[in-house]
């Protein structure tokens, strides 16, 4: 166990095998073929249908898409916290050159906060109400390494608090006596507590106002800069996500539809789908008039055959309607799951 | 009726099977259910079998142990306790459902009454309910019975004495359930609509409630069998009479174990394990039915 | 926090003013007079009926103060209750209420003591452990027997114990503090006989009352596993043990205080009750007897002491929740 502790820190501090020369070349995130089911009594529902991208040390990738559409389910794969009646088929989530999938329990227990955190969505009641602030940070620090004497923990705590723009003294208060906003810092200050390499933060603003959404934003963009990790974003709001993120990665019906930067979705979108997402922000042009997208998300149960969106598609071909879309690399890395680029790739 | 038979009878087994199947499902209802019909099938033919009049004393030959011809055996005052059982079950019985019918009407009316009117009739209502609720139930009831003339003492008494501060949780539950029927939308929609407080109550709201009122009224029976149960047992029933309670009660103050007259407490108790247990059972039945949340975790 | 206190306090003194009432008017509505009914039940045990049996009766009304007017019997009685007097035992005369509850509180006490505290542990640990989704099958279903046993009276438990072990096995004592001939001393063998008759009353106790206990925690149990924090307990990587004792255990105790509370009513008619069937010289043996003899100002006394006991005891846990709930002292 103290190998996996020891093992964990010596990544942190050289990450990618010594390979000091370019580190931002490679990846710290792989997400390969990644597979999620659901059992439920009306049958088996796919989650998340063959989900592969991958991030570099320092890179901010957005995940959009409609409730329901797997965004959490993807946080939750990753963090291996998919719980029964789910279950992850296949697929594997590299961190650093490991295979989360593949660990055992425990070093899965060990992995989470030191390789990979994670910002949870209802900020609200996701501390524990009966336990202060600095006990939680500390039970959390002491789960990962009993050895660092007492000072230490406590000075990473107050340094991690210093760091999201809370004051030391939230270390001896209880939830209850902090706001929204500091709370969802607090959850954040929790997250980076062991400078994982990727962070991962699902929905973070929602239930907060809208000044409150944009200090948070802009904090977890401080700290992901301070220890250079890779951050990924969940949320449905394309807006406050295009100010932050690198890269947008569109889900629809469990799968990634669209995976590119963030000035290729707002200026070219190639999908039908982000097409109608970024037809539905309001602009300049199409002032007053929203636009939503016809119809309803699917339900898991009962996908439409072929490509999962065809019958909400403008551009809807008769192959769309029998066969599923294959995914395809465009020029520049772009990722695209549609009939209408197959051809191109 | 031979016509009216015809289309029925498809219908009723559309509804018996469904419920037989969720029995199987929610167990602690099914085998509550199953107990329970076994007891009143018990009580109910057993009186064809026994002579009632040998569950009072000097009827049978005494301290004869379980035979062929007193299959539980008779006890120190010359009762037959097969007899003892059949009129002891049936008395309880009485008990139970009397108490708790009245438990639970004048829980239901004070419940209405206070979430619907609110004010004062409310907030009085609910400081007696506050008040009254740390106070041990069952000792001021041994207080009423004990002041009691013990001769005087009836099976109806017991019940009157049981229900007397037995009332106060239905009427808090039943205030609860009101008090969030009355934000939902149907009755919003009634009211506006102009129909009287009165046509609100009986036609929006009571039909809601009754699942809730059905819970409460078996949850008032255990409580009532329980409660006269435990007064039997100190000494303060009927003492003629042969509740199940009053022969644990006698055979303890004659010492049966010390004589090695086992039968004498032992079958009274099974007795009253099976009545308990059964409606403890569809108690928690129940509750699985109304609480979508327990049956989420099976 | 001053003013929550005294409100506590008055509404402590309202429960103790209502208990007393009831128990002061119940008995004088009814026909029954407990002194004659005293001196008829002796005269039928003596076969001795005396002749001016009403003079009697009168000059005992006039030293019991019965004769007055009910407001200045009823104010009397309230500035008795006061100063815990519950005036004399009819049946014992001239020992007092107060030196009868006395004399039987410690057995009690001590009973009622470990087998709530043991009830209370033993039932929310299976409890919570029944709602946990991580624990193993069988750990699970250990709390089934348990809850099966809700309906059971603890006396009746009493008597099924009372016939395996006591009377077939003949393991354990039928009844009684200790045996009899033995003198009470300080010695181990006499210490250990002791011990030996506290069994199967405290056994009985704690069956029949761990099953409410597991059945209420496992409702709350199934409440917080599925809140936010923890799960995000367990995305920090706490260990399994933590997350169940802190995060998960600790907040669905909460209710289970008040709960605890609440019970305590039901708990102690149980003791009383389970202490008669075993014969052990505690309050309920009194009581039992009080009831058998007729002997009135005991049980009024016993059952007055006890409801203002408990209301004491409600209040105190009430000022304890602030110490285990933060998120109440703002309130």
């Amino acid at each position: 166990m103290n190998s996996i502790v020891a093992n964990a820190k010596k990544l942190n501090s050289s990450p990618a095998k010594s390979n000091k020369v370019d580190r931002s070349a490679f990846p710290i995130l792989d997400v390969k073929n990644l597979e999620v089911t659901y059992f439920t009594d009306a049958g088996r529902a796919v989650a998340l249908d063959d989900v592969s991208f991958s991030l570099k040390a320092g890179e901010k990738l957005g995940i959009v898409g409609e409730s329901g559409s797997g965004k959490s389910t993807l946080a939750l794969a990753m963090m291996r916290m998919i719980k029964s009646p789910g279950r992850i088929e296949s697929g594997k989530v590299i961190v650093g050159g490991d295979d989360l999938i593949e660990l055992s329990p425990e070093e899965m227990r060990q992995a989470r906060l030191q390789k990979i955190s994670y910002i949870p969505q209802g900020a609200m009641n996701s501390l524990n109400p009966v336990i202060r602030i600095g006990a939680q940070m500390v039970d959390a620090v002491r789960a990962h390494m009993p050895d660092e004497s007492k000072s230490e923990v406590y000075d990473r705590c107050i340094n991690s608090l210093r760091s999201v723009d809370l004051p030391a003294s939230v270390f001896k208060m209880h939830p209850h006596e902090l706001s929204g906003g500091m709370k969802q810092r607090v959850c954040i200050a929790i997250g980076i507590l062991l400078q994982p390499q990727v962070i991962i933060a699902d929905e973070p603003t929602s239930a907060l106002d809208v000044v409150t959404q944009r200090q948070v934003m802009e904090t977890i963009d401080k700290v992901q800069k301070q220890i250079n990790a890779a951050v990924i974003l969940i949320g449905h709001d394309m807006g406050l996500m295009a100010q932050f993120v690198d890269k947008v990665a569109v889900m629809y019906a469990g799968r990634l539809v669209e995976v590119c930067t963030v000035r290729e979705m707002f200026t070219d979108p190639k999908h039908p789908y982000s097409k109608a997402l970024i037809n539905c922000l309001p602009n300049l042009k199409n002032k007053g008039v929203f636009q939503g997208i016809p119809g309803l998300a699917p339900s898991l149960l009962r996908l439409p055959g072929g490509c999962a969106f065809n019958p909400r598609c403008e551009s809807v071909m008769d192959i769309c309607k029998t066969q599923r879309p294959e995914v395809a690399t465009l020029d520049g890395g772009r990722v695209v799951t549609c009939h209408k680029f197959t051809g191109e790739a | 009726m031979t016509i009216s038979t015809a289309p029925h009878k498809p219908q009723k087994t559309g509804w018996l099977f469904p419920f037989l199947r969720y029995l199987g499902r929610n167990k602690s209802l099914g085998i509550g259910l199953v107990i329970l019909l076994i007891l009143v099938a018990f009580t109910l033919f057993g009186q064809f079998f026994v002579d009632p009049k040998d569950a009072y004393p000097l009827s049978v030959p005494s301290k004869r142990p379980p035979s062929w011809e007193y299959p539980f055996g008779t006890d120190f005052y010359g009762r037959d306790l097969m007899a003892a059982m059949v009129v002891g079950m049936w008395q309880t019985a009485f008990i139970g459902v009397v108490a708790g019918g009245i438990g639970t009407f004048i829980g239901v009316v004070l419940g209405f009454v206070s979430a619907y009117f609110g004010g004062w009739v409310d907030a009085s209502i609910r400081t007696v309910c506050q008040i009254l609720t740390p106070i041990p139930v069952m000792l001021i009831q041994v207080v009423v019975a004990g002041s009691l003339d013990k001769r005087s003492v009836t099976i109806f008494t017991m019940a009157l004495i049981v229900v007397m501060l037995a009332w106060m949780g239905p009427t808090l539950v039943i205030r609860s359930q009101v008090l969030t029927m009355k934000e939902r939308q149907f009755v919003s929609v009634a009211k506006l609509s102009g129909v009287s407080d009165m046509g609100i109550i009986f036609k929006e709201i009571l039909p809601n409630l009754l699942p809730f009122v059905a819970a409460a009224f078996v949850g008032q029976i255990f409580l009532a069998v329980f409660a006269a149960f435990y007064l039997a047992v100190l000494g303060l029933g009927p003492l003629r009479e042969p509740l199940l309670g009053n022969i644990i009660w006698l055979a303890q103050s004659q010492g049966a174990f010390f004589n090695g007259w086992w039968w004498w407490p032992i079958i009274p108790s099974l007795g009253m394990i099976l009545i308990l247990g059964s409606l403890a059972l569809i108690n928690m039945g129940l509750d699985e039915l109304s609480n979508p949340r327990i049956r989420r975790s099976e | 926090m001053i003013s929550l206190i005294l409100r506590r306090l008055g509404f402590l003194m309202l429960i103790i003013w209502s208990a007393s009432t009831i128990i002061f008017f119940i008995p004088r509505l009814s026909s029954v007079n407990p002194v004659r009914e005293r001196f008829a039940e002796l005269s039928r045990l003596t076969g001795y009926a005396p002749d001016d049996l009403e003079k009697i009766v009168q000059s005992f009304n006039k030293q019991f103060g019965l004769d007055l007017p009910l407001w200045q019997q009823y104010i009397d009685y309230l500035g008795n209750v006061i100063t815990l007097d519950f005036g004399y035992s009819l049946n014992r005369y001239p020992t007092t209420v107060v030196e009868l509850i006395a004399q039987s509180l410690p057995w009690t006490i001590g009973l009622i003591l470990f087998a709530t505290i043991l009830s209370f542990i033993i039932g929310n640990l299976l409890g919570a452990v029944a709602a946990w989704p991580r624990a193993p099958r069988w750990l699970r279903n250990t709390a089934l027997p348990f809850v099966l046993l809700m309906g059971v009276p603890p006396v009746l438990v009493g008597v099924l114990l009372l016939f395996f072990v006591g009377f077939q096995l003949k393991f354990l004592p039928l009844g009684g503090a200790y045996s009899i001939g033995l003198l009470p001393e300080m010695s181990w063998s006499f210490a250990l006989d002791l011990l030996r008759h506290q069994i199967l009353p405290a056994l009985s106790l704690v069956l029949g009352s761990i099953g409410g206990w597991v059945l209420t925690m496992r409702g709350m149990g199934i409440t917080i596993q599925g809140e936010d924090y923890v799960n995000f307990a367990e995305h920090k990587g706490l260990s399994g043990h933590r997350i169940f004792f802190d995060y998960y255990l600790r907040n669905a105790m909460l209710p289970q205080v008040t709960a605890f509370g609440l019970a305590l009513g039901t708990v102690v008619t149980s003791a009383i009750i389970v202490e008669g069937l075993f014969a052990l010289p505690g309050v309920g043996t009194v009581l039992i007897n009080a009831i058998r003899a007729n002997d009135f100002p005991v049980i009024y006394g016993i059952v007055l002491f006890i409801t203002i006991s408990i209301a004491v005891i409600m209040t105190l846990l009430e000022f304890l929740y602030p110490l285990l709930d933060p998120r109440i002292n703002n309130e």
